[in-house]
């Protein structure tokens, strides 16, 4: 069915086909080893592993030129793939890292094979250029972190949040895949970039094709925590183990960007006007609701999940441009957004490990326990407000940058308003972080080693990516130029 | 090629700042020390700008360029000219004597000058940016550390609020300026954000009266326009010494010299346009920021408001679109960067002795620290305008230009009776009978009379640094009273420069 | 020597400040090493300015020793410096009363080296107007001087006496007064200081020479007004900043608190050289650039200066403080040269105006004579209040025995203010009498009443210190004057003695330059 294979079509899915031997590999080691002299090396050879992948993706599958349809069309290898490609493998071996010091998660097999598992499916979706594999994709992503985010079974909280995804998701998956059964009805195909041409007949009428669309996007909805599709994202982030959530929150909504925005140009070239509107409207609630309830949370990992919400809007703005910039914004947003609220939720994690709280008044008299953890606290939410030089700040700026550009001034300047808002309940952590005492501000706070890798990785990314942006702005814009190609 | 002096400026206070996080912090002295060589560093190169900036040849000298993002048109690019050279040299000079004044700052000192130098600079790169994107990341970078620096090492009582308030103001203000300069650059069609090209695109006159409001306005909340002045007084009483010295000496002149030359030099129709609104805020600002400053009981608050006074001085100058109003207003910048500097470095000085800043609860200290009471004489003075000092030589063009702002050739595109020019002056020289008035209460309540008794065993002369910071401050103020040809002849060929853009010369 | 000559204005200009930078590095509680080396730094002007006068080519006109160097070329503005006729008297005064002062002042306790530093920051400031040739350099001086004046008042001044302002608050009276002296002069020379803004923003220079050419040939309308209205304003501008200055009744009011509270050698200086300062003004600027305004409104100035000399008179008469007397009559005595101001700005350029010359000489005179007389007064006022520690006329009396060779002095320089022929007085007032009679006729008879009660003041004031019975507590409590003392008055006698019997040495050089004004 595949004619014969070739090494590019290899090319194409070798990262996904790495992290399957890494999970086999993390699988016999998890018997071989026994429980005690298992420790962190689970751990490290996640992280390390993916390390490597990460090493082998960047020089071995960087595409050059065209995109090309590989598989039997069911692959899309372009910049886009790869881009989205490296950070799923990215967050995911520093989602290793940070959890590895975490009571009865870091030294559990099983883990690790969910979370590399979840990291094939991000992996797919970044690539899929076909309806049943984009579904498969979305599964193979979601299914583990259902379990993941459920995986402390013994503490409620998770694993209500663990329920609560999987409930959510179920039926977001289900009218989504309606949407997609529907759109094979219409046109008798599966490929994405078949269907544009199938849609754009002229036979269907506007309002089904719109219908699909708007079925299609209540499941990129719940991916990316859109409202009104966030309801899940508070509670699952607040009950998953907090290196899960940061995943959740990072590298899940990456991918479901990257589909949103792959599935809306391939498939839906000639709606666009009418995509575009709803879009905005759901960037305008997503970013409003966001930024306002995020205001009052007074748990620390409630309060970014509703900042990340908002940024979803601000991703959005992006979408609704829907010109180069615009797309290119998305990705180096994504880039810059993924690596910084690693770093928010890896502090977090931290920091929550040894105080046992994740209240923000528990944060009080960090500054004086642990300098590493502060600053990495300042860097992750600096970013997050969009401060130079880090890399929120570049994100932000192009992403208004492509509203304006699109005429689309009222958007950029309701995103700014929320920008602001942002900035207010940052920087509120961040005094608490810095400005106030506590009784045991004397003890200092133990930061283990693999923590302190990611923590000093991802702080380091986010200022190289936030002032030499070149190399990322040339990878963002080159995957958004490859969407543009039919 | 050439040495890169600006770039070094620029980064010498950042590299400083994360190297100093790698000191441990108790090392409190060492840190104190390397920031002082740090900022010793940073004035000695600005003061090599400054006086080899070539001001007969004019135009952009240690220019530097390099790409940063080629795709957008963004780069990293430098230059000083007339307008900002003396600008970079007050950035060095307030970051030194700043470092100097805070050398009593006990409470992780390492984290206070690390936050210190960042913005220092991000106000650095501002003065120097000849990108508009550049320029926009530096002023996000100045604006920022701002915060920590008010809320963790301010006035305990208000420093949250003011700190929160203060961030907030600013960076509304930026990112309006932000939206407008999106425009600009789409509109533009050069695909670049070099301000040199953006200067050379022709805007249409409705686009330019459209955005010129966003742009500059956004910008000139932090040069503290009226009404947007308000976090200003209260950012000011809140901070630290150094940081009031900062923010009142470098950071406002910061917005004002933004506004200047991204809302102005880029859009100089809309400016010429919204010319009567501008005088009208600037004039507000002068004369009612004055009167505010007259009431206040607290010591600082008279200087909080009394820099919005002055700013409104510099904000009537650019207002003028006229050669001797331009001139002014850069005189005015650096003159009241030094003057505010100064006179918030003495005010910290008392109150770190006297533990209050209410004025009926002071008096006597020129006893006890005569050097300080000299200095805030001087800095009354100059802030009076009395010839002899910096502040006299900055706002006597102000106000010629102000005469002259209704006749003047440029401005003849609307209805603008002559009478209207002279009636400004007119009203804007109440406001120097108002500082004289303030400022003479404040020395004899604060520095002259009796000495609360209360205060007779804890207050001491301040300490050898703080005597050298004065000094300095005194000295720049005093020798550019008496010698304007040290930064006149600059600042008018910066003008030149601005002039070019409005079809003057 | 030709660097001295081609810079000896600036050389007396800033030999007073440098010798003041000096001194800062001098240690604070050396007060005798402070005072000597002030005093010996003030000697270095008067050097200067006599060097000045004996190369003064009295046969030409116009400007000499001129300067001009770049100051502030962004608005045109140059170090510009020249002396005429009219200010190298001035300059004189100037360099010859601050040693004098200083002198004055040895016995100053309390932060001798400030005191000092600031009595030679205060003669630069008066040496620059008098020679300044910028309209902006003359308005830096001016008022740049008003800041070490303020100081010395509000610091040195007598420390007795109260002033109840509004709202009840009570202040000291040194406070009271030196708050009072600044937002006078200040507040007069805000119109000053907007219509030199206005001159130059108009003129684009600020040069007089200049000036004096373009300023009064302007034509046409300015602001919306004719130029006429707009000079009218302008010159009401200047005239009122001076005529603060000088001080010309109702403007006055200043005076007799700053003079009462500062301190003797401040009281010398103000009365000495700061009043000439409004005049100097008036004579330098506002009649060369408003020759037509100031023709228009001389009558009105001549009335205010009738007004001044009358109600100086009377208000002298009635005190009882013997230096508020002092300070009344100069009140009455600066009357007289603006009514010579006055005078000549009627008739210049007229057929008449012989007779202003006269009186415009005489107001040059009179204005270094009573630098002269009036220093000497308040010198002598302080002598005695330093020793009685009283100034209320009614505590004095029969003190002539007592301290005789003082009485003689006080007698001698009372003689020389009231105008006794043979000494200066008389000579000048005379000469603006002289002057002004056949112009304002009127006004200058109803002055003579003012010159009677100055007659009577003065003797009042003698009468009531050194005749009638004898205060018996003062006895064994007064000394004589001391040589010190003698020292200062001196050289004022001897000039007050000269121009008396001989005036032409100055005259002839005032007059050249008087001649060329109006010729």
């Amino acid at each position: 069915m595949f004619g014969s294979v070739d090494s590019t079509m290899i090319l194409a899915i070798l990262p996904e086909i790495l992290l399957t031997v890494l999970t086999g590999l993390v699988l016999i080691f998890d018997i071989a080893w026994k429980e005690k002299e298992r420790k962190r090396n689970l751990g490290w050879l996640t992280a390390g592993g993916t390390g490597v992948i990460l090493l082998v993706t960047w020089f071995a599958t960087r595409p050059g030129g065209d995109a090309v349809s590989l598989w039997g069309g069911m692959i899309r290898a372009d910049t886009m793939a790869f881009v989205f490609k490296s950070l799923a493998v990215f967050a995911a071996g520093t989602t290793a890292l940070l959890a590895m010091d975490v009571e009865h998660l870091g030294n559990r097999g099983e883990f690790y094979i969910l979370l590399l598992t979840s990291a094939i499916g991000m992996c797919l979706m970044g690539s899929s250029a076909d309806l049943i594999m984009l579904l498969l994709a979305i599964e193979t992503t979601s299914i583990p972190l259902y379990v993941l985010a459920g995986f402390f079974k013994y503490d409620d909280k998770s694993t209500e949040s663990g329920f609560k995804y999987l409930v959510f998701g179920a039926m977001t998956t289900a009218i989504m895949l309606y949407g997609f059964s529907l759109l094979y009805g219409f046109t008798g195909t599966t490929n994405l970039y078949a269907l544009a041409a199938g849609l754009a007949s002229g036979e269907l009428a506007n309002m089904a094709v719109i219908g699909s669309a708007l079925m299609i996007l209540v499941g990129f909805g719940f991916k990316i925590s859109a409202v009104p599709f966030h309801f899940w994202a508070p509670d699952v982030y607040e009950g998953a183990p907090t290196p899960v959530a940061g995943f959740l929150s990072t590298a899940s909504k990456a991918a479901g960007f990257a589909v949103l925005v792959r599935v809306l140009l391939a498939v839906f070239p000639d709606i666009t006007a009418q995509w575009g509107a709803i879009l905005a409207a759901l960037s305008v609630a997503t970013m409003t609701l966001g930024n306002t309830v995020a205001l009052t949370q007074k748990n620390i990992k409630r309060m970014l999940a509703y900042s990340s919400i908002a940024h979803a809007g601000y991703v959005l703005i992006g979408v609704v441009a829907a010109n180069a910039l615009g797309i290119a914004s998305v990705v180096f947003y994504l880039i810059a957004y993924l690596l910084t609220n690693l770093l928010a939720f890896g502090v977090v994690s931290v920091v929550g490990s040894v105080i046992g709280s994740d209240e923000i008044a528990a944060y009080a008299g960090l500054s004086r326990r642990s300098t590493g953890a502060s600053m990495a606290m300042l860097v992750a939410f600096l970013s997050l407000a969009g401060v130079p030089p880090l890399a929120g700040f570049v994100a932000k700026v192009w992403v208004f940058a492509a509203a304006v550009q699109a005429n689309l001034i009222w958007l950029a300047i309701i995103g700014v308003i929320n920008a602001i808002i942002g900035v207010y309940y940052y920087l509120i952590v961040l005094k608490v972080v810095y400005l106030y005492r506590s009784d045991d501000e004397d003890k200092p706070l133990p930061i283990s080693r693999p923590n302190m890798l990611a923590l000093a990785l991802l702080c380091l990314s986010i200022v190289i990516v936030g002032t030499i942006f070149a190399p990322w702005w040339g990878f963002a814009d080159t995957a958004a130029a490859a969407l543009f190609v039919p | 090629m050439q040495f890169p002096i600006l770039s070094v400026i620029v980064f010498t206070p950042l590299v400083t700042g994360i190297l100093l996080m790698f000191i441990p912090g108790d090392r409190k002295n060492e840190i104190r020390v390397a920031a002082l060589g740090a900022a010793g560093f940073a004035l000695l190169l600005s003061l090599w700008v400054y006086f080899g900036y070539n001001h007969l040849a004019g135009g952009y000298q240690y220019v530097e360029k390099y790409n940063w993002l080629p795709a957008l048109g963004v780069s990293y690019f430098v230059g000083v000219d007339g307008m900002n050279a003396p600008l970079v040299l007050l950035t060095g000079v307030v970051m030194f004597t700043g470092v100097l004044i805070s050398w009593g700052i006990d409470d992780r000192p390492r984290e206070f000058f690390a936050f210190l130098f960042i913005l220092a600079t991000g106000v650095f790169g501002v003065f120097v940016a000849l990108d508009m994107f550049m320029l926009f990341f530096f002023y996000e970078i100045a604006v920022f550390p701002m915060y920590l620096l008010i809320a963790l090492w301010g006035w305990k009582v208000t420093r949250e609020y003011a700190a929160m308030k203060l961030t907030l103001y600013l960076f509304i203000g930026s990112v309006v300026s932000l939206v407008g300069a999106l425009a600009m650059y789409f509109q533009s069609g050069l695909n670049t954000f070099d301000m040199l090209a953006l200067e050379e695109a022709g805007f249409s006159t409705q686009f330019q009266v459209f955005w010129f409001p966003f742009v500059f306005l956004g910008f000139a909340v932090l040069g503290g326009i009226f009404p947007f002045h308000n976090w200003s007084p209260d950012g000011h009483v809140a901070a630290p010494t150094a940081v009031s010295m900062f923010h009142a000496g470098v950071l406002m002149k910061l917005g004002a010299f933004a506004a200047l030359r991204v809302g102005m030099m880029l859009l100089p129709e809309g400016a010429q346009a919204w010319m009567p609104a501008l005088i009208f805020f600037a004039l507000v600002n002068v004369v009612y920021g004055a009167f505010i400053a007259m009431v206040q009981t607290d010591f600082k608050y008279v200087i909080g408001y009394s820099s919005v006074s002055h700013m409104g001085l510099v904000m009537l100058g650019l207002a003028t679109l006229n050669k001797t109003g331009f001139v002014g207003a850069g005189l005015q910048m650096f003159s009241h960067g030094v003057m505010t500097a100064l006179f918030f470095a003495a005010v910290g000085m008392v109150y770190d002795r006297a533990h209050t800043r209410e004025i009926p609860k002071l008096g006597g200290m020129s006893k006890e620290m005569p050097l300080v009471a000299v200095a805030f004489i001087v800095g009354g003075l100059v802030s009076m305008g009395m010839p002899g000092f910096s502040g006299f030589i900055a706002e006597f063009p102000i106000f010629m230009g102000v005469w002259t702002s209704g006749s003047s050739p440029i401005n003849t595109n609307w209805p603008y009776v002559g009478w209207v020019g002279p009636l400004i002056a007119v009203v804007a020289v109440i406001s120097i009978v108002i500082t004289a008035s303030y400022i003479m209460r404040i020395v004899r309540r604060v520095f002259f009379g009796e000495l609360p008794a209360e205060f007779h065993d804890h207050i001491g002369d301040v300490t050898a640094l703080d005597k050298v910071a004065l000094v300095v401050l005194v000295v720049i103020m005093v020798s550019m009273g008496w010698f304007p040809r040290l930064i006149a002849p600059l600042v008018e060929s910066g003008v030149n420069n601005v002039l070019r853009l409005f079809g003057g010369a | 020597m030709d660097f001295i000559q081609d810079h000896l204005l600036t050389l007396i200009l800033f030999s007073p400040t440098f010798v003041a930078f000096v001194m800062v590095f001098f240690p604070s509680n050396e007060d005798n090493l402070n005072r000597w080396a002030a005093f010996v730094g003030s000697l270095i002007p008067l050097v200067f300015s006599l060097v000045l006068w004996f190369n003064f080519d009295r046969t030409q006109t116009g400007f000499q020793f001129e300067e001009q160097a770049v100051w502030y070329s962004a608005i045109n503005s140059s170090y510009h410096l020249g002396v005429d006729g009219i200010s190298l008297p001035m300059v004189l005064l100037t360099t010859l009363l601050t040693p004098l002062s200083i002198l004055a002042s040895f016995g100053i306790k309390d932060r001798v080296k400030s005191y000092m530093i600031l009595f030679l920051f205060l003669e630069t400031g008066m040496l620059g107007v008098f020679v300044a040739l910028d309209l902006l350099i003359f308005f830096v001086f001016y008022e740049v001087g008003l800041v070490p004046m303020y100081f010395l008042i509000n610091q040195w001044g007598s420390e007795k006496g109260e002033r109840e302002l509004w709202g009840g608050m009570k202040v000291s009276s040194r406070l009271y007064a030196s708050f009072k002296f600044m937002i006078y002069t200040m507040g007069a020379s805000l119109g000053l200081l907007l219509a030199i803004q206005m001159i130059g923003a108009v003129s684009g220079t600020f040069d007089l020479i200049e000036l004096y050419q373009s300023w009064t040939a302007l034509e046409g309308t300015l602001f919306g007004l004719s130029i006429g209205q707009v000079k009218a304003i302008a010159f009401w501008a200047f005239a009122i900043a001076f005529a603060v200055k000088v001080p010309v009744w109702p403007f006055h009011t200043w005076l007799p608190d700053a003079h009462t509270e500062a301190p003797t050698a401040g009281s010398m200086i103000l009365a000495g050289v700061l009043l000439k300062l409004g005049a100097y003004g008036f004579i330098r600027l506002v009649i060369p650039l408003y020759p037509g305004e100031a023709k228009y409104y001389a009558s009105a100035l001549a009335f205010l200066a009738m007004m001044a000399i009358i109600f100086g008179a009377f208000a002298s008469y009635g005190q009882t403080d013997f230096k508020r007397l002092v300070a009344y009559s100069s009140v009455n005595h600066m009357g007289f040269v603006v009514l010579g101001i006055a005078a000549a700005a009627w008739v210049a350029s007229g057929p008449n105006v012989q007779d202003g010359i006269i009186a415009m000489n005489g107001a040059v005179l009179q204005m270094f004579n009573h630098g002269l007389s009036a220093a000497g007064m308040f010198f002598l006022v302080g002598v005695i209040y330093d020793r009685t520690h009283t100034r209320n006329l009614n505590d004095f009396g029969g003190l002539f025995p007592l301290v005789p060779v003082y009485g003689g002095i006080l007698i001698f320089t009372s003689m020389a203010s009231l105008g006794l022929p043979g000494l200066n007085g008389f000579v000048s007032e005379f000469l603006v009498v002289r002057g002004s009679w056949p112009v304002f006729t009127l006004f200058t008879a109803l002055s003579m009443i003012g010159l009677l009660f100055t007659g009577a003041y003065i003797l009042k004031g003698i009468k009531q210190t050194l005749h009638g019975p004898l205060n018996e507590k003062w006895i064994g409590q007064l000394s004589e004057i001391n040589s010190r003392e003698l020292w200062v008055i001196a050289p004022l006698m001897v000039l007050m003695l000269w121009l008396g019997i001989w005036p032409a040495w100055l005259l002839g050089v005032i007059n050249q330059a008087v001649t060329a004004l109006f010729g």
